[in-house]
């Protein structure tokens, strides 16, 4: 990725130095082991506009910083006690010319910065869906103490602590948690939202191309906090079809009873992959927080609602 | 009897808790061994824990804080350990450790550090500043002191028995709920946040009072010095926001011990609203702790430029407008939880709002440093490291304002980085250069300055190198609180913030000795005038350490810089016609046994031993009325004592300890503008 990168700036700029100055930065990316950071090298469109938004902020707001910090330093240098020292006006305390520079240039860039943060917000909703030419592929997300189950409402199918789909789909995840506050996050595809019981949170995200990213629960959950990670495969049409035909093979099927089984906390859950799962499974946990109970639609419903509670 | 509290509660079942706990009990014994050999015990008791000396309460403040600092550095020494070591093992701290030491980490260090310091320097300075002899409510203060100091104990004790919280400084529900948190933990949390949160509401109170109503003459709002300022601002902010924490615990109590359902995930509950709360305390926060310590910068710039402070009027506005906004920005805490991106887009603009008054105080003390003489002296160091580094925490904080990319780095090291880069820089280096400052004030010696710069270059140094590579573990995907970890990319930026936090305790064992040494040589840092650094405002007129009265005579103000104008007047240091009696306040046991009752009602509710609790609550409301209807609560300073003291004083000041003046008297128009009332 770096490589790249550096590479063809480097032709645009057709200049040794350039290219030498950036090959530098990638091997000392590299060598930091930051060519791999998911913020810095995002792998979707959403990742990458939300990384640029950060950049193009950042710079901006340099306007301020680098006169704050040089002029710090310099002015504490220039002006420090000894024999024939700068000019020294100890009774000067004011300047509207100052005054006006330093409450109104921050003034401006927060003007700038405030129009970029309500276009970008709206505009990176994540609950908003993405437009491209294929239907978003879409999955619905239960955190659990201490991994995330993953059910395929196309396909009806499930899986555990791993996450499939085609590469060349949006993504459009419903989440919700059967357990305490979560935060569903793969950086390298963009932000994360949080997993609360008895509501739905919505995250949308797009791969560039098949892949394999790192996804976890950002929010301290516990004791199982720190492996309740997994693995998000953005598949090519070929290896999704692979990978649907290894789920629906598995002879777990996740009823009532199995969701019970895999409610109770563990720690580290392997992969494991449902061929099938109780209908409207989602909704059901959904519906196992609302303030009125009964009468339950199903005798699943029932059991999984009261098992735990 | 004892409610749930049974000999399980000790601290037996594993090695990290035994050590933690055996600290703590050595610790308390080797503090009563020594008190009993120096043979202390009266001499504490009256004159320092019974005081209600504005002056002692303060100091009794700052050495809390002090050491909880240290106990709350031991446990960011053993996270930095723990997640140097852990890639892909479970490190040497098993979860269950881990979480507690976070949580207690957060807890300590804001509320049992950073609280008590400010309020501790405000209680030194701000009543001598405005010319007051007292504070409004002096046996409030004390209350305020012992309420703080129980809330602490109540973390300390915990230690010892039973377990502190696993549930992070800020406690979301429902994790911290009775289902999922059912220990003692979350409850000692609770307890020590509602104890020490009403003393710092009553402290909040008693300075907004203190502010308004106990200016000497002429000191008119906009003559009030800007350590003063803040701290008016930051008591009006503690007045408004600590009764939100203290309600969203108390509801998250009420959930735990009485089966409400405030915050459970089920039955109504709703864990949203506990963010909300929580965080409408939580912003506000932030400033009670920064602003003092921009006051403190204001001062410190001023007086060690030797000129006068820039743009006087708009840091006091800016302050106004930070205090103000600080009420209108805590959504953003919170992006992540699916608001829309209206109400997203409204907290994050008012949040970038802040920055502008912020920016605006950072480049008034640049200009001060313009054309001033500046002396690098420990607190004017502190103030110059946090000028440089308070700007990157700016940066980076406009940066998660922005909804869009606070998605990505929301709950990552990114945000612990920016947290701390506000919270050490902001807060704390001021704390430290007000300690280096006012310490004279407080006990009549200086600070030494060679072990004062040290500890700085070790903060300074330390906090770089503990918290840029968190900065860039966020950009690598780590998120804050991992007890261990799998990607090994991350571990050289963790060994290297370790390193930062080894660092940083030398700053620690530097503060130490600059104390210890000081202490030592205290006969030849001796400050006769009271006036050490050449001071501009009205706390350098008092001796150093002042007579119980602060002020033989209330002093009258002219100027901003009171006392510097004075000195140029020729008017400092004048022997009036007579003295007069003065009222002073009489010392009183009840606050201590008030915090003693706070602290054993807290630990009662906590192991459930409801008549205990019971008892405490209505001894404390006895102690409560026995004060209320107590009219002999002051005494008389006798004039002919004043007068003894004061001549002591002035005939102890020979014309070669004064400051040379001349610098500061009008030559010509390079001095600038002269002020009306000069010579």
């Amino acid at each position: 990725m770096i490589e790249a990168n550096s590479g063809r700036s480097a032709r645009r700029s057709s200049r040794p130095l350039a290219a030498v100055l950036l090959l530098t930065a990638g091997a000392l990316l590299q060598g930091c082991g930051l060519s791999d950071a998911p913020v810095l090298f995002p792998k979707g469109p959403i990742a990458l506009a939300e990384r640029n938004l950060l950049f193009t902020a950042f710079a901006i707001m340099m306007i301020v910083a680098i006169p704050a910090i040089v002029l710090t330093l310099f002015f504490a240098w220039r002006y420090r006690k000894r024999k024939n020292g700068a000019v020294y006006t100890p009774e000067w305390d004011g300047s509207w010319i100052i005054e006006a520079v330093v409450w109104l240039v921050p003034g401006a860039i927060v003007v700038v910065l405030g129009t970029l943060v309500w276009t970008r917000t709206h505009e990176f909703d994540p609950y908003k869906p993405i437009v491209s030419d294929k239907p978003a592929f879409r999955v619905q997300a239960v955190a659990l103490d201490w991994k995330w189950l993953f059910v395929y409402p196309e396909l009806g199918v499930a899986s555990v602590n791993e996450l499939a789909f085609p590469a060349d789909r949006p993504l459009s995840i419903e989440i919700t948690s059967d357990t305490v506050m979560n935060s569903l996050m793969i950086p390298a595809l963009g932000g994360q939202i949080y997993a609360m019981a008895g509501m739905r949170s919505e995250l949308n995200l797009m791969a560039d191309g098949p892949g394999v990213f790192m996804g976890r629960n950002t929010m301290y959950s516990g004791d199982g906090f720190s492996d309740q990670h997994f693995k998000a495969h953005a598949l090519n049409e070929d290896d999704f079809t692979a990978w649907k035909e290894k789920v629906t093979a598995s002879p777990d099927v996740l009823d009532a009873k199995a969701y019970l089984e895999l409610h109770k906390q563990s720690v580290a859950n392997p992969v494991s992959y449902y061929s099938s799962t109780e209908a409207k499974l989602f909704e059901i946990i959904l519906r196992k927080y609302a303030p009125i109970m009964g009468p339950y639609e199903s005798e699943a419903a029932e059991l999984i609602c009261r098992g735990a509670a | 009897m004892l409610g749930r509290l049974t000999i399980e509660a000790l601290p037996f079942y594993s090695w990290v808790a035994m050590g933690g706990a055996g600290v703590t009990v050595l610790g308390g014994v080797a503090v009563f061994l020594l008190i009993t050999y120096l043979r202390a015990w009266k001499v504490l008791w009256t004159d320092w824990l019974t005081s209600v000396d504005h002056k002692k309460i303060g100091i009794m403040y700052v050495v809390l804080s002090l050491v909880m600092l240290v106990r709350g550095f031991v446990d960011a020494l053993m996270m930095r350990a723990q997640q140097a070591v852990a890639l892909n093992n479970e490190g040497y701290l098993p979860p269950e450790h881990f979480e507690q030491i976070f949580s207690s980490h957060g807890t300590i260090m804001i509320f049992f550090v950073a609280m008590p310091f400010l309020t501790g320097l405000i209680n030194i300075v701000v009543p001598q500043q405005i010319g007051a002899r007292d504070v409004a409510f002096p046996f409030l203060n004390s209350v305020s002191l012992w309420l703080t100091a129980a809330g602490a104990g109540l973390v300390l004790v915990s230690l010892v028995i039973g377990k502190f919280s696993q549930a992070g400084w800020t406690g979301y529900p429902p994790y911290s709920g009775i289902e999922y948190s059912p220990g003692v933990g979350v409850d000692y949390w609770l307890w020590a946040l509602i104890v020490s949160g009403f003393g710092s509401t009553l402290a909040g109170i008693n300075f907004i009072v203190t502010i308004i109503k106990n200016r000497c003459p002429g000191m008119k709002f906009m003559r009030m010095p800007l350590f003063t300022w803040t701290a008016l601002c930051v008591s009006i902010l503690i007045a408004f926001a600590f009764p939100g924490l203290t309600v969203v615990a108390a509801q998250l109590t009420l959930d735990r011990t009485l089966g409400f359902h405030f915050f459970t995930n089920g039955d109504g509950g709703n864990m949203m609203l506990f963010a909300n709360l929580l965080w409408i305390w939580g912003h506000p926060e932030v400033y009670i702790l920064i602003l003092p310590a921009f006051g403190i910068f204001s001062e410190v710039v001023a007086t060690f430029s030797r000129k006068r402070l820039f743009g006087y009027a708009s840091l006091v506005y800016a302050t106004a407008c930070i205090a103000l906004l600080s009420f209108t920005v805590w959504l953003h805490h919170f992006f992540t939880m699916g608001s829309s991106s209206n109400v997203n887009a409204v907290f994050g603009i008012a949040t970038m709002i802040i920055a502008v008054p912020t920016g605006v105080k950072i480049f008034d003390w640049l200009f001060t440093l313009y054309r001033g003489r500046i002396e690098f002296h420990p607190a004017m160091v502190f103030t110059i490291g946090f000028m440089v580094t308070f700007v990157i925490g700016g940066v980076t904080g406009v940066l998660l304002a922005l909804p869009p990319a606070d998605y990505l780095m929301h709950n990552s090291t990114f945000l612990v980085a920016h947290f701390h880069n506000m919270l050490i820089p902001g807060a704390l280096f001021g704390y430290f250069a007000g300690m280096n400052y006012w310490f004279p004030k407080a006990f009549g010696f200086k600070l030494d300055v060679k072990w004062g710069m040290r500890s700085f270059w070790f903060w300074f140094i330390g906090f770089y190198l503990a918290f840029m590579p968190l900065y860039v573990l966020g950009f690598m995907g780590m998120s804050r609180r991992m007890e261990h970890y799998a990607d090994p990319t991350w571990q050289p930026y963790l060994i290297v913030a370790a390193l930062g936090a080894i660092c940083v305790l030398c700053g620690i064992v530097c503060i130490a000795v600059q104390l210890y040494v000081s202490a030592k040589n205290w006969g030849s840092a001796r400050d006769i005038t009271g006036d050490p650094w050449n001071g501009r405002t009205l706390e350098w007129a008092t001796s150093s350490p002042p007579a119980p009265y602060n002020f033989a005579v209330l002093p009258q103000v002219e100027d901003i810089d009171a006392f510097h104008d004075m000195k140029i007047r020729g008017v400092a240091y004048q022997v009036p016609d007579r003295y007069e009696d003065i009222v002073m306040p009489k010392s009183s046991g009840l606050g201590p046994i008030l915090g003693g009752l706070a602290f054993v009602l807290g630990f009662a509710m906590v192991w459930y031993i409801w008549w205990l609790a019971a008892l405490c609550l209505v001894l404390s409301l006895v102690c409560v009325g026995i004060r209320a209807f107590d009219d002999d609560s002051d005494y008389i300073f006798p004039a002919a004592e004043v007068e003894r003291m004061e001549k002591a004083r002035l005939e102890q000041i020979t014309p070669a300890d004064l400051h040379d003046m001349r610098d500061f008297l009008p030559v010509g128009p390079a001095s600038g503008e002269i002020l009306p009332g000069r010579v």
